[in-house]
């Protein structure tokens, strides 16, 4: 009984700990952007381009394939669902903003706290066992500056972007799938589609998805610096990761669906 | 009269709640080597992070190259440490990068150099360490003691005045050892580098030393010249030089409490 209070304790302020530590993680980055010039550590815009290309431009066919499924997948249900009240000319409206305030962040979300999250942790996970943050430092150069402010860069240019690819596809799967029953063409479903979004929808996702990279990147950063325990420990890093990323992205898409709802 | 190049004064440090570190007093002089000796876990390697500012100390004064560590803000600190050479004890090459990047990487970082500069110079180090045309590998390709060699050629690809090896030696066979231990004398020689070497290796130590210090459980035995390391009268210097295992008089009491008490944690 004891022993189970002691854990529940000690794993509260371990998280407390790795909070703190995240939010130290992003300041830092933000101060050495602007300031790292100053201090002969300045950002090598080759590394922040290096890093769009693989989270953002190599991650395309995965997001493309994809929401292009979740897409044929709404519509489905959609079509389904509304045909109890009879209003499958809905759907289309349906389809187009759940995609975008919704479907979207979150799904690119998770592909890329797959992809790109345990790929962080994994790499500073390994370069901490194998003393290369050591060597980092003592060679006077500022880990956070060289290893985690690139992809949090990086995530939080390729995330829209990726967004902008997922609406559309997504759309378009929809459309695919649900033109015969609605008698459409599909440019009329597509342009349609455009007529009834509003800018406020857009956005939504796009602001969505930068928290989201900032969480991926510091989730995945944060678990990275604090592997212990060898190779074995690199690999619990990289599952952790994945885990609590996807979770706190699920958390947060929750929290800022009702604030950017309440707004307006 | 030769000027220290590191000073420290009655440096105490702990590890958690364990002592590492027991008032250590040290002097080291420029150009010299020296050599710290001391079995595992008498907090050689630990002084070396010490010396780098790497580690908080719990009292006393470091100071590097002039610089008191403790006065340094952080900027300064990373200011001194480009002009410190770092040799790990695995190497600690980047395994994401090829030999020549990982010798270059602190030209490409710190200095404004073109391109072609930087390449010159980065495959003139690894000549230095007879890597010469070993630049397009990668470190998983390369065997321990080429592994020691590159990182001795990253640590010096910035000429610095200050040259720290962990365990130059350990984990490799006896020739590839002496081949290192040649490389350092010739080093010196060549670039009137100062070094400070941690080493359990006797043999390694006697050659290359121009002073040893024995440390032992936090303490410092004794600072000399080989010769004067070799005929000291100390027991545990000489137990050490002998290979033999240190025979402490059990306290029966505190070994009792070591076994059976939940909580202990040694002091």
């Amino acid at each position: 009984m004891k022993s189970t209070i002691e854990n529940i304790g000690s794993s509260i302020v371990l998280s407390i700990e790795r909070l703190g530590f995240a939010i130290r993680l992003f300041f830092d980055c933000f101060y050495w952007l602007f300031f790292g010039r100053k201090y002969k550590q300045k950002l090598r815009l080759a590394q922040v381009a290096e890093q769009v290309r693989v989270i953002g431009f190599d991650a395309l066919p995965i997001v493309i394939a994809l929401s292009f499924v979740v897409g044929v997948m709404l519509s489905i249900q959609l079509l389904y669902s509304f045909a109890d009240f009879g209003a499958e000319s809905q759907v289309l409206l349906a389809i187009a903003k759940s995609v975008t305030r919704e479907f979207s962040p979150l799904i690119i979300g998770i592909i890329i706290a797959g992809r790109s999250g345990a790929a962080l942790a994994a790499k500073i996970g390994s370069q901490v066992v194998s003393q290369e943050i050591d060597a980092l430092r003592v060679m006077g150069v500022v880990p956070v500056r060289y290893l985690v402010l690139p992809p949090l860069l990086g995530l939080i240019i390729s995330m829209p972007l990726l967004i902008l690819v997922a609406d559309f596809m997504a759309i378009l799967g929809g459309a695919f799938f649900s033109i015969e029953s609605l008698d459409m063409s599909l440019m009329a479903y597509m342009s349609e589609s455009f007529d009834v979004l509003a800018i406020n929808d857009i956005t939504q996702g796009l602001v969505k998805s930068i928290v989201f990279g900032v969480i991926i990147a510091l989730v995945g950063a944060t678990t990275g610096f604090n592997v212990t325990g060898g190779a074995e420990g690199v690999g619990k890093a990289t599952t952790t990761a994945v885990v609590a990323s996807i979770a706190t992205i699920v958390v947060a898409d929750m929290i800022f669906s009702y604030f950017l709802t309440q707004a307006l | 009269m030769s000027k220290d190049l590191i000073k420290i004064r009655k440096l105490v440090t702990h590890y958690g709640e364990r002592k590492i570190l027991d008032g250590v007093d040290l002097n080291v002089e420029e150009g010299e080597i020296r050599v710290i000796m001391g079995g595992s876990g008498s907090g050689k390697s630990t002084l070396l992070w010490h010396i780098m500012g790497l580690y908080q100390a719990t009292s006393g004064s470091i100071s590097v190259l002039g610089q008191d560590l403790d006065k340094l803000k952080f900027h300064e600190k990373h200011e001194l440490l480009r002009k410190i050479g770092v040799s790990f004890q695995n190497g600690a090459l980047f395994s994401s990068m090829t030999i020549g990047e990982n010798v270059a990487f602190p030209l490409t970082e710190f200095t404004e150099l073109d391109e072609n500069t930087i390449r010159i110079i980065s495959r003139m180090k690894l000549e230095v360490v007879n890597l010469g045309g070993f630049q397009k590998l990668m470190p998983s390709q390369l065997s321990g003691g080429m592994i020691k060699r590159a990182a001795l050629a990253r640590a010096i690809v910035m000429d610095p005045k200050l040259l720290f090896f962990d365990e130059p030696s350990a984990g490799l066979d006896p020739v590839v050892a002496s081949e290192i231990d040649d490389l350092i004398l010739k080093m010196r020689d060549a670039m009137g580098m100062t070094m400070v070497v941690v080493t359990h290796e006797l043999d390694s130590a006697f050659k290359i030393a121009d002073k040893i210090t024995v440390l032992d459980q936090g303490k410092i035995l004794l600072t000399g010249t080989v010769e004067e390391v070799k005929n000291s009268k100390i027991q545990r210097v000489q137990d050490l030089l002998e290979r033999r295992a240190r025979n402490d008089t059990v306290d029966p009491e505190e070994y009792l409490k070591r076994l059976t008490q939940e909580n202990y944690t040694i002091s």
